[in-house]
Order: C-alpha cells, then sequence, then structure tokens
C-alpha cells in the first residue's frame, strides 16, 4: 500500500514498448542488407534516409520550435561545402569530413538566428532564406572549390575512404557499389541517431518546455520557460543536424556545385512536403510522409513539372483539410503514438481505481 | 566609372524593387499573411500580360489594363476560397500553404509558356532615354519609379481618405471589434488581396518591359520586395520605396565594381540595416 498514494507521470505505452521492439529488428535487418540488396534499393534507401533526417530536423524547428524555416539548403549547402574543402583542401577523409560539415553548419547558424530571429513571425521564413541565398552567392565566389560551376570529389579520396577496403573484401563489390554501401551505413547511423535523439530531448525536461513554448508562449514564459532559449537550442541543433546530412548527401554524389547543393526545392520545399503530408509536430509524421514521397517520386518524378504541381496541391489540400497530416488522421482516430511524448499520471488515486474496477 | 549615373540608375530600379513590395506590404500589413507565392504571382501577372499582348494585339499599357481587373479576381477568389481557412493565431499554415502555392504557379507556368525567357515588347520606349547633362536616364526606368510613387500615393489616399481604407485599417487593428461595426474582416481580406493583385499586375508590367523573365524567377522578387518592406519598416509604404531604393543602389553599386556581386551587394546591404535597425528605417508597425 506504500505505493499507492504516490503519483508518476509516465510516456510509455504499451504499443510504444512493442514499437520499440519492431524497430530494433528494423535497424537490425537494415544493417545486414547490404550482404543481400541490390545497389539500386541501396540507394533507394539512402535516399530515404537522408531525406528522413532533413524532414526530423526540420518538424524539429517548425512542428515543435514554431520556427518555420525556409533556408534549411544553407545548412545543406555548408555541410557538403565544408566535407569538400576539407578532403579537397587540407586532405581529410571525407568520412571524418562529416563532422566539419556539422561544425560548419552550426557556425553558420549563429549569426543565422542572430539575424533571423530579429524578424518577427512569420518574415522569419523569408530572412532564413535570404541568409541561405547569401551563403550560396559566396560560396559561387569560392574558386578553390569550384566556383560557380562546382566541382567533384578528387579521386584518390573518394576510392580511399575508411572502410571501403573492407567493404569491397567482405562483399565483394567494386569500389563504387562500396562507397554506396558505406554511404548507405552512414545515412542510417544518422537517421537512428537523429530520430533517438530528437525523441530523447522530446521527453526531457527541454522537451516539455519546448511544446510548452509552441503551444502558448506566454503560459509557459510565466512558469519561467526562457522561450528565446529554447528557439537558439532547436535552430542550433537543427542545423547541425542538417550540415551532417548534407555533407552525407553529397559524400554519396560525389560532386558539388553550389546551384545544387543550396537548391530550395530539393532541399526544403521536398522536406516541407514530407512533414506536411506526413504530419507536422510528430516523430511519426517525417517517416510517413517520406515513404509516401519516395513512392510518388519513384512513380512520377518523369512527369517533371506536372509531378511538383501535384506535390504543391497536395501539400495545400493536406494544410487545408488535414492539417496535421497522414499520422494525425491515422492517430486521432486510432490512438496510437508509436514515439509517445505525453505524460500520464499514473500511481495513487488511478491506481486504486484500476483495483476497485478489477 | 560614373558613380552619378550608377546611382542614379540604381535609385530608378528602386521605384521596381518598391512596386514589387507594395502588395506584398498592403497583405502583410491588414492581415498579418506574408505571402510566399507573393513573387510568383508577379511572374503570373507578367505572363497573363503577355498571353493578352498576344491575343488581343495589344500594348504592353492596354494589356496591363486588361489584366489588372482579372487579377483581381483572382485574388479575391484565391483570398475567399483559400487563403481565409488558414488566417489565424499560427503564423505555420498560411507560410505552407503559399508556399505550395509558389511551387504550383511555378511549375504550372513551366508547363504553360516552358523555361523559354519571355519579355513584353514595349517598342521604341524600351531605348529612349533623356540626357540630363551629368547623367542619361532611360524613360523606361523613369516611367517605373515614377509609377511606384504613383501607387504609393493612391494606396494611401486609399488607405487614409476612403470608407474602404477606413475598414483595412479598422480590420487590421482588432478584427473582433470591427465585425461588432459591421465590418466582416473575411470581405475586407478579399478585397484587400484583390488591390495587391492590381499593384502586383503594375509590378508585373514593368518588369517584362524591363528585363527578360521566366517562369522560376519568382522567388527572388520575392525576396526583394520583402528586402524592401523590412529595410523601409513594416507598415510605411515611403519607407518600402526607401528600401527599393537602398537594395537598388546596393545592386547596382555592386554591379559597377564586379558584375558577379551585383545581387550578393543587395542582400548584404538589407543585413546590415537589419543589424543596425531591426525594425527598419521608418517603422510604424509594432508586429
Amino acid at each position: 500500500m506504500a505505493q499507492a498514494g504516490t503519483y508518476r507521470a509516465v510516456t510509455r505505452t504499451r504499443t510504444a514498448t512493442v514499437a520499440a521492439g519492431v524497430a530494433l529488428v528494423l535497424v537490425t535487418v537494415a544493417i545486414v542488407l547490404p550482404a543481400f540488396a541490390s545497389r539500386s534499393l541501396i540507394q533507394d534507401l539512402f535516399f530515404i534516409l537522408t531525406m528522413l533526417v532533413l524532414a526530423q530536423f526540420w518538424n524539429l524547428l517548425a512542428g515543435y520550435g514554431g520556427l518555420v524555416s525556409v533556408g534549411q539548403q544553407a545548412f545543406v549547402g555548408i555541410g557538403a561545402y565544408a566535407m569538400f574543402g576539407a578532403v579537397i583542401l587540407a586532405g581529410w577523409d571525407p568520412v571524418a569530413a562529416l563532422v566539419l560539415s556539422g561544425i560548419a553548419a552550426l557556425v553558420l547558424a549563429v549569426p543565422t538566428a542572430f539575424f533571423a530571429f530579429r524578424l518577427a513571425g512569420a518574415y522569419f521564413a523569408i530572412g532564413t532564406w535570404v541568409v541561405a541565398e547569401v551563403v550560396r552567392l559566396s560560396v559561387a565566389q569560392w574558386k578553390a572549390v569550384g566556383g560557380g560551376t562546382g566541382t567533384s570529389l578528387p579521386r584518390a579520396a573518394a576510392d580511399g575512404m575508411w572502410g571501403l577496403g573492407w567493404i569491397e573484401a567482405t562483399f565483394e563489390v567494386r569500389t563504387a557499389a562500396a562507397r554506396d554501401i558505406l554511404a548507405y551505413w552512414l545515412a542510417l547511423a544518422l537517421c537512428v541517431a537523429t530520430i533517438a535523439g530528437i525523441y530523447v530531448l522530446l521527453r526531457s525536461k527541454r522537451g516539455l518546455a519546448l511544446a510548452a513554448v509552441r503551444d502558448n508562449a506566454e503560459a509557459a514564459r510565466a512558469v519561467g520557460v526562457d522561450a528565446g532559449r529554447m528557439k537558439w537550442l532547436v535552430y542550433l541543433v537543427s542545423a547541425f543536424g542538417t550540415g551532417i546530412a548534407g555533407g552525407l548527401i553529397y559524400l554519396q554524389k560525389g560532386r558539388v556545385s553550389p546551384d545544387a547543393a543550396f537548391a530550395v526545392t530539393d532541399w526544403t520545399a521536398y522536406v516541407i512536403f514530407i512533414v506536411v503530408i506526413g504530419g507536422i509536430g510528430t516523430i511519426e509524421g517525417p517517416i510517413i510522409g517520406v515513404l509516401v514521397f519516395f513512392v510518388l517520386q519513384s512513380v512520377f518524378a518523369d512527369y517533371g513539372s506536372w509531378y511538383l504541381m501535384a506535390l504543391g496541391l497536395i501539400g495545400i489540400v493536406i494544410m487545408l483539410f488535414a492539417p496535421r497530416g497522414l499520422w494525425g488522421l491515422f492517430s486521432d482516430r486510432t490512438g496510437v503514438q508509436l514515439f509517445p511524448i505525453r505524460r500520464r499520471l499514473v500511481g495513487g488515486i488511478f491506481e486504486e481505481e484500476k483495483k476497485d474496477n478489477g | 566609372m560614373n558613380w552619378v549615373d550608377t546611382i542614379a540608375q540604381g535609385v530608378l530600379l528602386g521605384g521596381l524593387y518598391a512596386l514589387f513590395a507594395a502588395g506584398l506590404s498592403l497583405v502583410f500589413g491588414i492581415m498579418r499573411l506574408v505571402n510566399l507565392a507573393h513573387g510568383d504571382l508577379i511572374i503570373l501577372a507578367a505572363y497573363l500580360v503577355l498571353l493578352i499582348m498576344s491575343a488581343l494585339g495589344l500594348g504592353p499599357f492596354v494589356a496591363a489594363a486588361v489584366a489588372a481587373p482579372v487579377m483581381f479576381g483572382f485574388g479575391w477568389l484565391l483570398q475567399r476560397v483559400v487563403l481565409n481557412r488558414v488566417l489565424g493565431e499560427d503564423i505555420l499554415p498560411p507560410l505552407l500553404v503559399t508556399f505550395g502555392l509558389s511551387v504550383v504557379i511555378q511549375n504550372a507556368l513551366l508547363e504553360g509558356f516552358s523555361a523559354d525567357s519571355r519579355r513584353l515588347g514595349a517598342g521604341a520606349l524600351e531605348t529612349a532615354s533623356i540626357d540630363l547633362g551629368v547623367v542619361t536616364l532611360g524613360v523606361m526606368p523613369l516611367l517605373t519609379f515614377g509609377s511606384a510613387i504613383v501607387v504609393i500615393v493612391a494606396l494611401n489616399w486609399l488607405f487614409y481618405r476612403t470608407a474602404t481604407g477606413r475598414a483595412f485599417r479598422a480590420t487590421s487593428d482588432d478584427p473582433v471589434t470591427a465585425r461588432m461595426m459591421g465590418i466582416r474582416p473575411q470581405a475586407v481580406f478579399a478585397q484587400a488581396t484583390g488591390i495587391a493583385m492590381v499593384v502586383v499586375t503594375i509590378a508585373a508590367l514593368y518588369l517584362g518591359m524591363r528585363a527578360n523573365f521566366d517562369p522560376t524567377i519568382g522567388p527572388a522578387r520575392l525576396i526583394y520586395a520583402f528586402e524592401a518592406v523590412i529595410i523601409g519598416g513594416l507598415g510605411s509604404l515611403w519607407g518600402t520605396l526607401a528600401g527599393g531604393v537602398i537594395i537598388g543602389v546596393a545592386q547596382t553599386v555592386g554591379a559597377a565594381v564586379n558584375p558577379e556581386w551585383q545581387i550578393l551587394a543587395g542582400h548584404v546591404a538589407f543585413l546590415l540595416v537589419l543589424l543596425v535597425r531591426p525594425r527598419g528605417l521608418f517603422p510604424r508597425a509594432y508586429d
């Protein structure tokens, strides 16, 4: 009876425990997959995983932090260029240079946030876009990495990356295929770390503060939450992760140019679409969204501008009629949450009720 | 290099940016809506003018006069059917919907008119110029700047001298109280977007006569417009003109130093103003 009077706040649900088990199995399968899968499947999965990372970070910004950025391509591009710069100018291993991708994005994020946070509400979005343009135009002036036309990874660096020799020997594949496998594993690791990291963040004290700021900034301030600090936190975290993802995407592509690495369509429009269609403000949403996006992309991408027009229209319709996306529709009907962050009170009177009913 | 000439060209270019910005500023001022499709709407209007010119064999000015009411109707409908549904406390839905709209417009134009660049032919007017001794100014840039001033005077008159303007200001200040006075905010918003689309058509006319355009250049126009609004300070149309002039001068001076720096110089000028005066040069509104 000693426990009956105490209350505890828990987030765990039975569905979530099952989901965690399934996720563990899926990740294990994903790790050993290169042993059986074709090269094109590995490339597709790489695309899905990296887009998912970008989407999770954009969702952290917009869905949890209330910061709608249209300038995430700045961090993808600077991450890519930091990696290329370190490889070409300093002779780093491309895999090691990915750390620099994250750091470069973080360094860029500080002045960006300083400027963009001066713009209230919706103007923040365009402010981030301006900064992305400034970075794109400046990088195009950087002649050492090819200026406006871009450059390729030096062959020696591309073929001599850490672990490539081992992958070639183990799976008996050529260098190009081995590079795809290496990039895939890195993307898998980044994706798992991203989702786990965001989940841990949201379940922590800071996550609670973040949700409080999002739901009611004034009430949050009244109970002592520093909204400004929370904004900085999510902005810097998102920039860091987006930068690493950018470096990784261009490690796999092996070629970079300012127009591609800083493309608003590829790194922001698609990402926004993924989050909106899947369900903004949930961890599950971007996962659903990226799968839907991948299917649409593989079936309809040949239709070019018709395809993009349809994506835009679907996004508008979802925003108008199901603003919480596909996962929101599903979750509202079933109450299922795979990554529960809502705190429920158990113990005390709730335990006794259960006993009475039982 | 003739600096006086460079700066004069920049000032006149600022008139074009002020025209881009006036519609954005109007819509934001009244309903706190940042329309991310604003630049693409300018390009859409330019294609509409082009279509009317070739279909009816009209000159650009008459064609724009025909296009303006069409664009008004389009803006009115857009606001009624789509944008009114997403306005509210949360800034996320309108941003995402207008971003989607931007993608839709761009790709619809690509599909309908291809990626070729077009121009609104204005005949002899394109090359006409006036020699003022120190500088020689093109008639077209002068006309653009003059139109920007006329548009700003007209919008200010509408805002502060008419019943419609009173309804605009009342709704902007306090939509709930305005409703009690018999104003329907939804209808006011639709009117405002319609008027913004008329301004957009005027901007499109000068954009198309001054330089080539293609379906993909909308977002860059949005960025220039936005920079002009922020530099000028929210809520001040004359400030917006000043903002446009600052961007224009920064661009022409940047281009005179190194042609590759033209666009970059404009953005840097914007960031500098944001650094020194976060609320712009002539702020009026507090949000």
